[in-house]
């Protein structure tokens, strides 16, 4: 069984979420067996080039830019890696893990500046900073996908259209980036074609929206199967107020794809009320933990006595920041010897500033903005509990990681990962007097703190990549049989 | 001669409300009672009426011949008084036959009896006058919460005037000896134990409607068949289990009424067999040996032991520091506040730690079934806050008594 991925990010670039999935997915998936063609954008040019050598985008053709990780990776060995980068703080993968996992799994990169959850306006930004922007270049891509896209599943005629694409003058995809976001997923898809055709491969998985075209690219022009994974979708990432660009494009994939495979139970609820999937070909499948190859001993000084009561991600209305002021408030009330902490930033901060000196709370919550690194962990460590109030949580990484850090988790049932932990206390996000009351229980209860620790340490430990990924062999078995 | 000797457990608990940090000192409406009246209602519309009528029949179709034992908890007893006297009633009715036997018990089905002798003394003589006036006989043979038994609570059950106590016929209690034969426990002179035959009392209370076992469907002759191939040495067979089987954990549907009015006049087709009640099984058979119990063994999961109730740190936490209490309750009792002893005692049910259980896989989701929280830490939580309020009240009433 080969499996052609189309995955995100790698070293120095694991920004988690996403990334770490996708990481993890292939480790699994080696475990059991299957090949891995792992396909990434090289979105930042600094990327660990013992891993991979990738080549410019607008230097050579498509096909002449997309190389095997293997025979350079042995050339890149002996000689000092020209551009060694410190691998990010925080990252969750040690260089090690990655080599192991790479020199079984091939990994091939194309030059391009996509990463997970872009919008266009960071598009456009990261885009200025790289280079001039093309212009009159947008439809011709678009074009280009359409006409590849039209091909019927399993149509042999997708070779041959991607041929003439190709062949067609000037290249669509070289020559620079798209101009704008759409245009970019779509010339990333163009280039992906041309692996379905170059390389061979039995089924092809690609990771959420911005990959998808590619993948569906790649699939439609091999005539091979396509696994459409969905981490998170647009209406998690902006409630009702969708991009209808980007929805359209899920729904194009959710459409075509063989199987669609979801984070959780909860996400796949989402996918059948809001795109209509047949429920028949979907599957849930949740993520597991990236074990780490060492645990970092963590020298946290904490110069306040008072208990440390923990919310850390974006401050966006998906997310709950507001909840958590609501129940800061109601502990407060009775145990005003607590400090909260609001750790991220997002359209939300400025009202949850006013809210929480409305609330009375300004000297019992402190904003620290956007953590990065090594302190996020030691906020973590730092904290005595952690609360995650999501409103909408696809899957929802950060309960994982606080409990790898012996740090007890509130955790909104309104997300993947609660259908997967047992030790951690759940709640309705708009219960805010049960979010209370069981902040007060941890405060209070010292045995409850020592269950939760002692048994969630042995819980994530159990949570192994391998038993996600024997799940998706299963899905791609039932399509190649 | 092989006796079958069937005793059923009657318990319903008094389930706690969702009882938060904020009711703390502003509410002392600790238990959830439209709940417990619905269930106990339900129970007894499923299981305790249909099943006392159909003992009630047995007992008269085969002129005596059928015998068998209750024990009724007092929450349950508590429970039938308040929401479905008729139930109460009809083990009246029983009781009157004078072929059905009512043992003792703690009288809030807790598990004192390890923590607190003083105050498992008090709950057993509670239960036994319960047990007296309501059936007009003082009960003779004994059985602790959960059938949870070590020599200490053998010898507390023999200086309060018992003849027998039941236990589990543990593999690990046991080893090579027999389930069917009488004991004595170590330490002991008088009192007998009798064990639980666990192989055939489960093929009836979890086995019967199980599509996935070898010897589904379970019939009357076949159980007769089953009882009839013992060893002629055997002196009894122990089939104790939760009445709540009948009805309840296994449905109507399955058969389990047909089952049981067929069977005891299968087993009683062989003249070596009959049914006897506990008390009078002890009265006529010598103990064959001495039985060493010295950690509690209990009829649950597969362990037989305490990891369903104190298996983890927060039921040793709840229980520790629920067991603290009681002087302070007794203080506030004395002190003209007997609601305050009451409640303590309503909230010693073992089932308020069974909640709490974290053992998952395997025996687990049977806890789960039986559990009306959705995790064993909001079981831990409620009881936590309730006993913290409880134990304000008291300092409350001993600050007004200085």
């Amino acid at each position: 069984m080969k499996v052609l991925m189309f995955g995100w990010e790698f070293p120095p670039h694991i920004s988690g979420g996403l990334g770490t999935a996708c990481f993890g997915i292939t480790q699994g998936l080696v475990h059991h067996g299957v090949e891995v063609l792992f396909v990434v954008p090289r979105a930042y040019g600094d990327e660990d080039e013992r891993f991979v050598s990738v080549v410019g985008a607008n230097e050579v053709p498509a096909l002449e830019f997309v190389e095997s990780a293997s025979a350079s990776a042995s050339e890149a060995a002996p000689k000092p890696a020209k551009r060694r980068v410190r691998r990010e703080a925080g990252s969750k993968v040690s260089d090690e893990a990655w080599s192991r996992a790479f020199s079984i799994v091939e990994l091939l990169a194309i030059e391009s500046p996509l990463t997970p959850y872009l919008t266009e306006l960071e598009y456009l930004e990261r885009l200025t900073a790289i280079e001039e922007s093309g212009s009159g270049r947008r439809v011709e891509l678009l074009a280009a996908l359409a006409e590849l896209l039209q091909v019927p599943r399993g149509d042999s005629s997708g070779a041959e259209t991607s041929r003439r694409l190709l062949a067609r003058s000037p290249l669509p995809f070289s020559g620079g980036y798209g101009p704008d976001l759409m245009s970019e997923v779509a010339r990333f898809a163009l280039v992906a074609a041309q692996l379905g055709v170059q390389r061979s491969f039995d089924v092809v998985h690609a990771h959420d929206w911005m990959a998808l075209p590619a993948g569906l690219a790649a699939a439609r022009s091999a005539g091979k199967p396509l696994v459409f994974h969905v981490h998170a979708c647009e209406y998690d990432r902006s409630g009702d107020h969708v991009n209808e660009r980007v929805r359209d494009l899920e729904q194009l994939g959710l459409d075509a794809a063989d199987r669609v495979v979801c984070v959780s139970h909860y996400t796949a609820g989402v996918l059948q009320r809001r795109y209509r999937i047949d429920p028949a070909k979907l599957r849930v499948v949740h993520n597991a933990v990236t074990q780490k190859e060492q645990v970092d001993i963590l020298h946290v000084t904490r110069a306040i006595e008072e208990p440390i009561v923990l919310f850390l991600g974006r401050v966006t209305f998906q997310k709950g920041p507001d909840y958590f002021l609501e129940a800061a408030a109601r502990v407060i009330h009775i145990e005003p010897r607590v400090k909260f902490v609001m750790s991220g930033s997002g359209d939300m901060l400025p009202v949850m500033i006013e809210r929480a000196a409305k609330l009375g709370l300004a000297r019992h919550v402190h904003f620290t903005g956007f953590l990065k690194g090594e302190d996020v962990e030691r906020m973590y460590a730092m904290a005595d509990i952690y609360v995650m109030p999501s409103v909408s949580e696809p899957f929802g990484i950060t309960p994982l990681e606080a409990m790898a850090l012996d740090t007890p988790v509130v955790l909104s049932r309104q997300s993947g990962v609660s259908e997967v932990l047992r030790n951690a206390l759940k709640v309705d996000f708009w219960d805010v007097d049960d979010i209370a009351n069981k902040i007060l229980a941890l405060l209070r209860y010292p045995a409850l703190v020592e269950q939760l620790t002692s048994e969630g340490r042995e819980e994530i430990q159990a949570l192994r990549w391998e038993h996600p990924a024997a799940l998706l062999r299963d899905v791609y078995r039932e399509l190649v049989a | 001669m092989t006796d079958l000797v069937f005793y059923f457990q009657v318990h319903q608990p008094f389930r706690l409300r969702r009882y938060t940090f904020f009711d703390i000192g502003h509410s002392d409406r600790y238990f959830d009672d439209v709940e417990n009246a619905r269930i106990v209602r339900r129970v007894a519309e499923k299981c305790y009426l249909p099943m006392n009528a159909l003992i009630l029949h047995l007992v008269e179709q085969n002129g005596g011949k059928f015998r068998c034992a209750y024990s009724i908890s007092g929450t349950a007893l508590d429970q039938m008084e308040r929401w479905t006297p008729e139930t109460l009633e009809s083990f009246m009715r029983l009781a009157r036959t004078g072929c059905v036997e009512f043992l003792a018990e703690t009288s809030h089905h807790s598990l004192c009896g390890l923590f607190d002798v003083a105050e498992f003394k008090a709950q057993v003589n509670a239960q036994a006058d319960r047990i007296e006036s309501l059936f007009g006989r003082r009960p003779t043979a004994f059985r602790n919460t959960e059938l949870v038994v070590d020599e200490k609570i053998a010898r507390a059950a023999e200086e309060m005037g018992f003849q027998v106590i039941l236990g589990e016929g543990a593999d690990h209690l046991l080893g090579w000896r027999s389930p069917h034969r009488v004991y004595r426990p170590e330490g002991c002179e008088k009192i007998k134990i009798l064990l639980r035959s666990y192989k055939l009392s489960d093929d009836i209370a979890f086995r019967f409607s199980n599509r996935g076992w070898s010897e589904w469907p379970m019939t009357a002759e076949k159980f007769a068949s089953w009882v009839h191939g013992v060893p002629r040495a055997d002196s009894f067979i122990g089939l104790f289990m939760d009445y709540e089987t009948f009805g309840e954990h296994q449905w109507s549907e399955t058969g389990i009424f047909k089952f049981m009015e067929h069977m005891p006049r299968r087993v009683l087709e062989n003249g070596r067999f009959g049914f006897k009640t506990p008390s009078e099984l002890a009265a006529e058979r010598d103990p064959v040996a001495r039985l060493s119990i010295p950690h509690p063994v209990s009829w649950a999961d597969v362990e037989r032991d305490l990891t369903a109730w104190l298996g983890n740190a927060m039921q040793r936490a709840a229980n520790e520091a629920f067991y603290a209490m009681r002087p302070a309750m007794l203080a506030a009792a004395e002190n003209g506040h007997e609601e305050l002893l009451r409640h303590w005692r309503m909230l010693s049910t073992s089932d308020h730690l069974y909640y709490m259980c974290t053992k998952w896989f395997s025996d687990g989701d049977v806890h789960k079934y039986f559990s009306p929280y959705s995790s064993p830490h909001d079981a831990f939580i409620a009881f936590m806050n309730v006993i913290d309020d409880l134990a304000r009240r008291a300092q409350r009433v001993a600050v007004a008594h200085t």
